[in-house]
């Protein structure tokens, strides 16, 4: 991967995506829709990483997922195709570092644009979870 | 459901789609991200679109534009409406 501001010419370019979601929005959402907001937003991978040591959905770690969906979303849409959200997920490894894996419509935008990996950062602090992506990507010529 | 989905659509965004504005203030075309309303609320919004017109949006609608306006929700709900997508009364599989 080349450093920011774009590789060679010819060369690979750096495509980068970022987003913000209130913890208290989702905290809305998990009371106002429950099952069926968490069913078609996030993966069963990002349900099971995301509970309370009650074993209750972590509105943090939730809304942190979401803004990496829609930072991804962000890097990866060229126009306005359907991306369904649970088709972008984050994993944590055994250290919670965290990595995006793509599924059907998300992934194929991912190929068309050449993209093999992502790479994620999440935050959260007070009110407030964000998510940032990076992704090389082929220049175009 | 009745035939101008759009009162109904504007209600469900004065409640559900965290827009600063009063929502009958604005145009039918009135772009609802530009008003204010984040990713995550469209979202709820479409949550709540489905319990007020007992209805679900498949994945080939999950598309910013779709939520974009009220005339784009309501074209969008009278195209489902006129297909399988409605549920049946005890709201289906949802």
């Amino acid at each position: 991967m080349t450093s920011s501001g774009g590789g060679a010419i010819g060369g690979p370019a750096l495509k980068v995506g970022i987003d913000l979601v209130s913890v208290a929005a989702v905290e809305d959402s998990l009371r106002i829709h429950a099952e069926r907001y968490l069913r078609r937003v996030y993966t069963s991978r990002e349900l099971c990483d995301c509970v309370t040591s009650s074993g209750a959905p972590d509105a943090r770690r939730l809304a942190a997922r979401f803004a990496a969906k829609e930072a991804t979303l962000k890097l990866l849409r060229d126009g306005d195709q359907a991306v369904p959200w649970r088709e972008i997920g984050v994993r944590s490894d055994r250290y919670g570092r965290p990595s995006v894996e793509l599924a059907g419509s998300a992934a194929a935008l991912a190929r068309r644009r050449g993209i093999d990996s992502i790479e994620v950062s999440l935050t959260h602090e007070g009110p407030f979870a964000a998510a940032v992506v990076i992704a090389s990507v082929p220049e175009a010529r | 459901m009745t035939d101008d989905p759009r009162p109904t659509i504007r209600s469900v965004l004065n409640e559900r789609a965290g827009i600063p504005v009063d929502v009958d203030t604005l145009d039918d075309d009135a772009d609802l991200f530009a008003a204010g309303m984040t990713s995550h609320a469209s979202v709820n919004l479409m949550l709540a679109l489905e319990d007020a017109f007992n209805l679900e949006f498949p994945d080939r609608m999950l598309t910013r534009g779709v939520f974009s306006s009220v005339s784009a929700i309501a074209a969008a709900i009278t195209e489902l409406s006129a297909t399988d997508a409605v549920l049946p009364p005890d709201g289906g599989s949802r």
